[in-house]
């Protein structure tokens, strides 16, 4: 999140069960539909696995497990983002995009302080929308390194 | 990149080249080359060298350079003979070079007092000889302003200390000054930009239009310039123009007026200005008649002094386009002789049979390269993918559209050998950094030894090759510090003292093959199964043949110098080496003769792009298994499957029990069928150990493009990559030793796997 | 229209450098990585002015000089040196063979946009 007050974000906006979360949209390379993926070795439970990108091997990130909702049973109406974080190339795996949005940097909201551990790493402002709230999520901490060993 | 980094990274790259061109051909010198060429190109790879690193700074390695050119120079000149003692000089003197380098490359410098004993050597053999280049100054080093013969910034007025009375320039071109590419206007302007300039041009010397040469040169000019402009400054200007033209420079009042007719160049030092032939000598005096037979003459001389053509150089001049110039054009065509040799037939005369026809190349990016590579690759699944899906809807299978793909298969198989022969490269580029390392290790083991190379253009993928360096290094140190024996062991042995060292290179069914060989004392096979045994790897009561003793040398832990010296020494063993080579996809063998020597031979795939494949199936899921790995396929009956202990399987085959894995189990795959069931592949492991992986099903046997994993995921122990299968999706490719290792937790530390009879 | 300058020197570097510096300065850059093909590139480009260098296989620059000067067509085209030498022997012989002025390497780019400049004026 960045404190330029005059800024405007472009961010993409989809469902994690009842809860609207949104990515700013200049991290996000492509959506496309759920394919299945090959499973992977020691990986942790929120990686679902690799598949064929035009050529490129492509983890599959499952968002909602990621953010601690619990696993993601994929089907033809989940997608995936397909998403830059640093220098690797990854698929998050979420139900369907819901909405693109627009906003000023002053309707970004700090995140409330809750106690879950997920929230408090990934959600990183809310964002006030009608009679909805939608959780901006940072990207950068999804695929920390550490965290992927650990759990090897 | 910034540019100037990116064209840094182009000179190391180009020194690397270089450094390989300046050892080989001081081998061929050592091996009695004397002919020019091979002298030319050790020069000018220690110039070019020199060259570059004086753009960047470098300068503790332009000043090595420099000496070390120098004495180049003199071999060259023929002043200086490149005997052994000389050459052996020079290639450690290519060795410290290339440490430079290597830690400019690193950003660091070496500093100077390691080349202090190597320079003096270096300038011992010039001894009375004449530094050809003792004249310079040493080099500037930086972007220091070069000196050109057109003259310097305008000089500041105010600083002229001589305040004598004005000059006056006379200046008299000869045809050869407009030939060369000068002319009056251009020296005239320059003139004017140090000071104010009167000029009076003398045009009397103009002949009838019948008698005019198009080429020749009938004007001549006086300038006068205040007597406060420095005489250097105006020289400068004629520098490169004065043996063409008859210049006086001369202070034209009060008693200093001090004419001087011929020019010493302002950088020339002093004490070498007399040994420069009189630049004027033979121009005509000034103010002699200027007739037009002399300008015919000296330009005929001019010419035949090129050795190109006796001819009067073809005069298509078009000097008259500068307004002061003196030829009116009008007669031109009459009296100028037809136009001389074309520019291509007069490099073959100047050049002769020394000009060798040069190799048609273009330098690419690698990133380039292995893009076109990923594409091709994608173009190869894409093709599987579309054939699969026709058949599955129902094409004939000879139908025409089932041949059409067949062509398209064939194709695309055309197009990606091509595209992977890009990236193949000779090995010469690794081969030629061991003449170095024997001549290091020969140093420090006191032995002597020769290096003969083979096949130094059989060509592998780029990273294969640089992956290739360390093990082969390794494996040559090994080979002379403990393969060859000492030269009094040697003569004992009725053997030339030399040891010879034999490093070859071919292709081989697909693969590249590479053998090390000495002929040295062969395998002690008594001392390496003592300690084998000492070591606990092998029982003292195993027998084993000759062939799995020598392949103990493999086993980790092992090693058999007695104290560990700094050449083989630092804890590396061969098993490091054969666990590099398996991690290329190669395999490593050796055959040993107690007496006669040891041979080791590498086979290694020709990319690491693609790589033939065993596809099983486990459970749902379709892995890969390295060809290379796999020793057998078996379908094991049950009673030959044995447990042992609480979780351990073990495979009987044939008398010997192999440790068996079950690899959905290993990788936590649901895996369907019993233990007991599938199909069994015998791999070799880590340890050259063999191994029994359990799979649910063999599909086939396939070249598969590789994918990385680490690229967007990280590295997964037990899995060594991906690859993209005829259907789109993706299958994991085995690392079998990373296999072995997850199954093998603290457990077991380090148990041999070798032989369980 | 740009001034085409062609460069004939063997080292790729040294050859990028001259690139950069005379691309900076708007000049047509064409290159030549020996004499041989120097003489090949300049039938074709009928460059402003040539930059060689001297020391370089196949044909060096004096022998890059003395063809080009022995061809009629090239008559007055300058050509400028560019040598890490800079001993007088070297100079003469490059004079001799028909070079319009010398510049030592390493090279400022900007003296030597200067130089070309001036002798192509």
């Amino acid at each position: 999140m960045t404190q330029d007050n005059d800024k405007t974000h472009e961010l993409i906006a989809f469902r994690i069960g009842a809860q609207q979360f949104c990515v700013d949209i200049r991290a996000v390379r492509e959506i496309r539909g759920w394919a299945m993926a090959t499973p992977l070795p020691q990986a942790p439970t929120w990686v679902k696995g690799v598949i064929n990108l035009r050529g490129t091997v492509l983890p599959i990130i499952d968002l909602g497990a990621r953010l601690g909702f619990g696993a993601t049973e994929p089907s033809q109406r989940h997608v995936i983002i397909v998403a830059r974080i640093g220098d690797k190339t990854v698929g998050l795996l979420v139900e369907a995009v819901s909405d693109i949005l627009t906003v000023g940097s002053e309707s970004i909201q700090p995140a409330p302080d809750v106690s879950c551990e997920a929230v408090r790493c990934f959600v990183k402002g809310v964002i006030a929308q009608e009679a909805d709230m939608i959780s901006l999520v940072s990207l950068d901490g999804i695929l920390p390194e550490a965290e992927l060993r650990e759990a090897a | 990149m910034d540019p100037m980094e990116e064209i840094k990274a182009t000179f190391f790259q180009e020194c690397d080249e270089l450094l390989a061109d300046l050892e080989s051909g001081l081998l061929e010198m050592e091996a009695g080359a004397t002919d020019p060429e091979t002298v030319n190109a050790v020069f000018r790879a220690v110039h070019s060298v020199k060259g570059g690193a004086g753009a960047f700074g470098l300068d503790t390695l332009v000043r090595f350079a420099h000496v070390f050119e120098t004495t180049l120079d003199a071999v060259r000149n023929q002043t200086l003979e490149a005997d052994a003692a000389v050459v052996r000089v020079m290639l450690r003197s290519a060795d410290r070079l290339s440490d430079h380098i290597t830690a400019a490359k690193a950003g660091e410098d070496l500093g100077e007092e390691g080349d202090q004993a190597l320079i003096q050597e270096l300038q011992a053999f010039l001894g009375d000889v004449e530094d050809d280049t003792a004249g310079d100054d040493m080099p500037d080093f930086g972007f220091k302003p070069m000196l050109i013969s057109l003259g310097d910034d305008p000089a500041p007025l105010e600083l002229a200390p001589v305040a004598n009375g004005p000059w006056e320039i006379i200046l008299r071109p000869q045809a050869a000054l407009y030939r060369n590419g000068n002319d009056p206007a251009v020296l005239l302007r320059e003139l004017a930009m140090l000071g104010q300039t009167t000029v009076t041009l003398d045009d009397s010397g103009v002949p009838d239009l019948n008698d005019l040469d198009a080429q020749g040169a009938y004007l001549c000019w006086t300038v006068s310039m205040p007597g406060t402009v420095e005489e250097d400054r105006i020289r400068e200007v004629f520098e490169f123009a004065d043996f063409d033209c008859d210049l006086t420079i001369r202070r034209s009042a009060g008693e200093g007026a001090n004419e001087i007719v011929e020019a010493p160049l302002p950088v020339l030092a002093v004490e070498e200005a007399p040994a420069v032939p009189e630049p004027l000598a033979d121009a005509p005096v000034e103010g002699e008649a200027f007739s037009l037979d002399a300008i015919l003459a000296m330009a005929r001389d001019a010419a035949a002094a090129t050795e190109l053509t006796g001819d009067v150089p073809a005069p298509q001049a078009d000097v008259s386009d500068v307004s002061q110039a003196p030829a009116p054009q009008g007669s031109a065509v009459e009296a100028s002789p037809p136009a001389s040799a074309p520019p291509r037939a007069a490099s073959e005369a100047s050049t002769g049979s020394s000009a060798t026809p040069t190799q048609q190349t273009i330098r690419v990016d690698l990133d380039r390269v292995d893009r076109l590579i990923d594409l091709v690759g994608e173009l190869v699944i894409n093709q599987a993918m579309l054939a699969q899906k026709v058949l599955e809807e129902g094409a004939a299978p000879s139908g025409s559209v089932a041949l059409g793909l067949d062509d398209l298969e064939q194709l695309t198989r055309e197009i990606q050998d091509s595209v992977m022969a890009i990236r193949a490269q000779p090995v010469k580029s690794v081969f030629q950094r061991m003449p170095r390392l024997v001549r290091e290790v020969a140093g420090m083991t006191g032995k002597s030894v020769r290096l003969v190379t083979e096949g130094e253009n059989t060509e592998v993928d780029k990273t294969v090759i640089e992956r290739l360096s360390d093990p082969l290094t390794h494996m040559i140190r090994n080979a002379i510090d403990h393969g060859l024996e000492t030269p009094e062991q040697r003569r004992e042995a009725g053997k030339p003292e030399e040891g010879t060292i034999r490093l070859a290179a071919l292709h081989r069914s697909g693969r590249i093959v590479i053998e090390i060989s000495d002929d040295g004392k062969g395998i002690d096979r008594t001392r390496v199964k003592a300690i084998a045994v000492e070591r606990g790897l092998i029982d003292a009561d195993a027998t084993l043949t000759d062939e799995e003793i020598d392949n103990l040398i493999f086993a980790p832990g092992f090693s058999t110098a007695s104290t560990i010296s700094d050449i083989s020494g630092r804890g590396v063993g061969m098993d490091v080496v054969k666990r590099s080579i398996q991690a290329l996809g190669g395999r490593i063998t050796i055959t040993s003769t107690p007496g006669k020597g040891s041979l080791f031979t590498l086979s290694l795939p020709l990319t690491l792009a693609v790589l033939d494949g065993m596809v099983v199936t486990v459970g749902d899921q379709t892995l890969v298994v390295p060809i290379t790995v796999i020793v057998e396929t078996l379908q094991p009956k049950a009673s030959d499957i044995r447990g042992l202990g609480p979780e351990g399987t073990v495979l009987a085959v044939r008398g010997s029990h192999v440790p068996m894995v079950d690899v959905g189990q290993a990788l936590k795959f649901p895996s369907q069928g019993n233990a007991r069931a599938g199909v069994t592949l015998l791999v070799e492991s880590e340890l050259g150990g063999l191994i029994a992986l359990r799979v649910d099903a063999i599909q086939g046997q396939r070249q598969v493009v590789i994918k990385s994993l680490e690229q967007n995921y990280r590295q997964v122990s037990g899995i060594a990559a991906a690859t993209i299968l005829g259907d789109g999706r993706v299958a994991l490719i085995l690392d079998v030793d990373g296999l072995v290792a997850t199954r093998r937790p603290a457990v077991a530390p380090q148990q041999p796997l070798a032989q369980a009879s | 229209m740009s001034m085409t300058v062609l460069t004939v020197d063997d080292s790729p570097t040294m050859r990028r450098m001259l690139r950069m510096a005379l691309e900076k300065a708007s000049f047509n850059v064409v290159q030549a990585d020996d004499g041989v093909q120097g003489l090949e590139v300049l039938a074709d480009s009928t460059p402003d002015v040539v930059i060689t260098d001297i020391n370089m296989p196949n044909l060096d620059g004096f022998g890059f000089i003395e063809a080009v000067r022995a061809d009629g067509r090239y008559t007055g085209m300058p050509i400028l040196v560019l040598s890490t030498e800079s001993s007088m022997d070297k100079k003469k012989r490059a004079r001799d063979a028909g070079a319009t002025g010398w510049i030592v390497k390493p090279f400022d780019p900007e003296k030597l946009v200067d130089a070309v400049r001036r002798v192509s004026a």
